[in-house]
């Protein structure tokens, strides 16, 4: 091979007879599994290329995925999208989020509803169109509410700096971003607790991989070190979840425990310096952050430091934003989903009464939830 | 149902069929409203009658404009029942402002499709609201014409029948999403919009009576194919290699995180008819410009009645949903 | 929110800290703060939410495709000897 082309790089990661090649190498190499394996692929683009692609129906019985958290809309409580709401009613106040938000549900309904009530909420590709939005509306106050994990973090950053450097006075931010690592432990450290009730330990991890694209793959290190759990960094096409799946599967076999990266055209060990020195400027960790239906992880989510106060939408409008907390519909079971304690298909309201037109929880709302996922590509064998 | 109208609603998947079972049809129910076919079949079978409202946006688009929609879209619901489109009246809703010159380009163009249809327009109206009321321009449409063949139905599909699409897909929608404002993409694609009458009076004439034929506009070709199993009580299997979509659309799917197959299309149709009939039908379409993709992508089975199955190029299979919900670029 | 698509750099703007990619056919204009001072034109980027996050690495790409070809290649060559092996096992067929 001698020149890359750009469809190479979506093709070869797709090619049906690698894909094939794979499931054949590890139906083979599995028969030497200790015991069977339960990998937890924690991101929510991962459920979605397993679900999409049909992996699950290429892998032996001795290796079963359990479904992470790894969606950040689906983890965010409900009194914090009941901010969005309350911020979005304000006069004058243009609520800015991206896409999945909109159709979350909180308590007081989501975000499209309340656009269609006329709140003045506006769905973005991207961060810097909220700026745009912001230097057009001089007179209106612009909120960012802004979402995700480690991906999403510096591109937020970026836009907090944009925002200093040209002196926009509108400008604010409702910060709700997560990081992975925290959580990762809390799910080893509660299902640890409930070995007996629940039978599938999680042996090893497939690791949310833009994520390391930015922070790293040395944010996994604990993991073989101090839990025995190995972790593959795996890119999001399919030849590349099967050959992250069949590098766990050796590890096992061969008795060893570490860190490796699959998805090596994008993630180092270091990641991205330049974004992670930005996210560290404007950002530092909270002690607590809630994740719904995991409840407190400390360390687990990112505000902005006193210093940029001003832009703080939580701090500015702190007098109309309520901090109780609020429970989940009763036979919403979430919780158990993004612990990868249930599927979604136990889940006695799946599909009736809650679906992605009439959402109850968020793992059906947005398309990387494990219930969304289910439903979509869920149906056949 | 909510109290208050969503955007969701107007989509062509589950929300909106939600809403007009519910609400229109428990008013105004009646034996040919419910079947809910492209175009209403009345006086006996002998005439095939419809409407749609156009509400595009952005009203220029590349491959179009919402005058050549309005003829298209009406025009084409009454192909699908394998009719020739003959009358058509036209009801336009103008926003105070609206430029007349832009206005005289929609008309023209409304001729020019006409012409493609052989269809005139012989009734009209138009109003005028303040600004702010509508956005730019709303055209309605209703068409009338002569079933020429009769029985094509949703309901018609038979176990074994050959499914096919007459050229690439998703086009309309990706273009619509590329000209929109606030998602800045520059690209060379260009809206499948299109006259398929032309069409669909080849295949009649080659004596081809196809058991079902619809154009798949909002929902994409998930919709059709999803209203064709429940329809007509069968499975549709698909093979997702053989469904053809340009590497534009490809492109424009995978940056916003969309599937081809939830998109709309405006001259773009599928067709299930007897095995027999599937080579020559597809030998029929590629003659035409802007169809050489035409493909058969699949068959009715007896697998799983009522749902549509999509068989990957790799050997697993799922299911192909109804869209839902309000179309959105993925991020996550 | 993972969803980022490896695209081309086709031009850049070092004033404005952006440049056009190319992803088949579809271009568009992504913030580059994150690469400013590796990117080229010519490289491919994985981009996300209007920002390239990386450079993606050429060599590390070519080498798993090659992998890749190697296992195909391995895989061909036993299903060939496997059809073989069957073959004299059957009976007289033709």
């Amino acid at each position: 091979m001698t020149a890359l082309a750009l469809n190479d790089l979506y093709d070869r990661f797709r090619d049906p007879a690698t894909i094939r090649a794979f499931a054949g190498l590890i139906e083979k190499e599995s028969k030497r599994l200790p015991a069977p394996l339960n990998i937890m692929e924690v991101c929510g683009g991962h459920t979605h290329t397993i679900m999409k692609y049909g992996l699950r129906q290429l892998l032996p019985e001795s290796i079963h995925f359990i479904h992470g958290p790894g969606c950040p809309v689906c983890i965010m409580p409900k009194e914090r999208i009941d901010h969005a709401y309350i911020l979005s009613q304000q006069e004058d106040l243009i609520l800015v989020t991206l896409g999945d938000m909109i159709k979350v549900p909180g308590s007081r309904g989501s975000l499209q509803k309340a656009r269609s009530e006329g709140a003045d909420v506006r769905f973005v590709y991207s961060p810097m169109d909220a700026l745009k939005i912001a230097m057009e509306n001089p007179d209106k106050k612009v909120v960012f509410f802004a979402i995700g994990f480690e991906t999403t973090t510096p591109m937020t950053a970026a836009l907090v700096e944009q925002a200093l450097k040209r002196g926009l006075e509108n400008l604010l931010f409702h910060i709700n971003h997560v990081t992975v690592p925290e959580v990762m432990k809390e799910l080893i450290d509660s299902r640890d607790e409930h070995i007996d009730s629940y039978n599938n330990r999680i042996d090893a991890f497939i690791g949310p991989s833009h994520v390391s694209v930015i922070a790293g793959a040395k944010i996994y290190e604990p993991f073989p070190r101090d839990y025995g759990r190995p972790v593959v960094v795996s890119g999001f096409e399919p030849v590349d979840v099967m050959e992250g799946v069949l590098m766990l599967v050796r590890q096992f076999v061969e008795n060893r425990c570490e860190l490796q990266i699959q998805y090596r055209r994008s993630v180092t060990y270091e990641g991205n310096l330049k974004a992670q020195a930005m996210i560290d400027r404007y950002f530092e960790r909270r002690e607590l952050f809630k994740w719904r239906g995991l409840g407190n992880i400390p360390h687990s989510a990112l505000r902005l430091k006193e210093e940029y106060a001003a832009l703080d939408a939580e701090r500015v409008y702190s007098e109309i934003l309520p901090i109780e907390e609020i429970e989940d519909h009763k036979l919403c079971i979430c919780g158990d989903i993004l612990r990868g304690m249930a599927e979604p298909t136990e889940c006695r309201v799946f599909g009736t009464a809650c679906k992605p037109s009439s959402p109850l929880g968020s793992c059906m709302v947005s398309s990387e939830g494990a219930c969304a996922a289910y439903y979509k590509y869920g149906g056949v064998m | 149902m909510d109290k208050t109208v969503t955007l969701a609603q107007g989509n062509g998947g589950e929300e909106n069929r939600t809403l007009v079972s519910e609400l229109f049809f428990r008013h105004l129910k009646n034996d040919t409203l419910q079947k809910a076919e492209d175009a209403a079949i009345i006086d006996d079978g002998r005439l095939a009658f419809t409407t749609d409202s156009f509400t595009v946006s952005p009203i220029f688009f590349a491959g179009g404009d919402i005058g050549k929609l309005a003829v298209c879209g009406t025009c084409n619901d009454l192909a699908m029942m394998g009719t020739q489109p003959k009358y058509l009246t036209l009801s336009v809703i103008l926003e105070e402002g609206f430029e007349t010159r832009s206005l005289e380009r929609i008309v023209r163009s409304i001729k020019k499709e006409l012409a493609q249809n052989g269809a005139q327009v012989v009734a009209g109206d138009t109003k005028v609201v303040p600004k702010g009321s509508v956005d730019r321009i709303f055209i309605n449409t209703s068409g009338i014409g002569e079933v020429r063949v009769p029985g094509i139905s949703a309901s018609g599909i038979e176990e074994g029948d050959a499914i096919i699409v007459s050229r690439d897909i998703g086009r309309h929608g990706a273009a619509i999403f590329a000209g929109r404002e606030g998602i800045e993409l520059e690209s060379e694609i260009t809206s499948d919009c299109a006259s398929l009458w032309p069409m669909v009076e080849a295949l009649l004439e080659a004596g081809i009576v196809p058991h079902a034929m619809r154009d798949a506009t909002r929902g994409g070709v998930a919709a059709v194919l999803n209203e064709w199993a429940e329809a007509s009580g069968i499975c549709i299997e698909v093979d997702e290699g053989a469904i053809p979509v340009s590497e534009t659309v490809n492109g424009i799917c995978e940056m916003l995180g969309f599937e081809a197959t939830m998109l709309a299309n405006e001259g773009t149709f599928l067709l299930a008819v007897h095995p027999d009939d599937a080579q020559r039908v597809q030998r029929i379409l590629r003659d035409f410009p802007g169809n050489e993709a035409a493909a058969i992508v699949g068959e009715a089975t007896m697998s799983y009645p009522k749902k549509v199955v999509l068989r990957s190029e790799w050997g697993t299979k799922r299911f192909m949903d109804l869209p839902t919900g309000e179309l959105l670029p993925r991020i996550c | 929110m993972c969803l980022s698509i490896p695209s081309k750099v086709v031009e850049i703007d070092r004033d404005e800290v952006t440049a056009i990619v190319d992803t088949m056919g579809v271009k568009r204009k992504v913030g580059i703060d994150f690469i400013a001072d590796e990117v080229k034109e010519g490289d491919y980027v994985l981009i996300h939410i209007g920002y390239a996050m990386n450079i993606i690495s050429e060599e590390e790409a070519i080498a798993s495709i090659e992998t890749y070809r190697e296992i195909l290649e391995i895989m061909d060559e036993e299903e060939r000897r496997r059809v073989i092996e069957e073959d004299d096992d059957c009976p007289a067929v033709r």
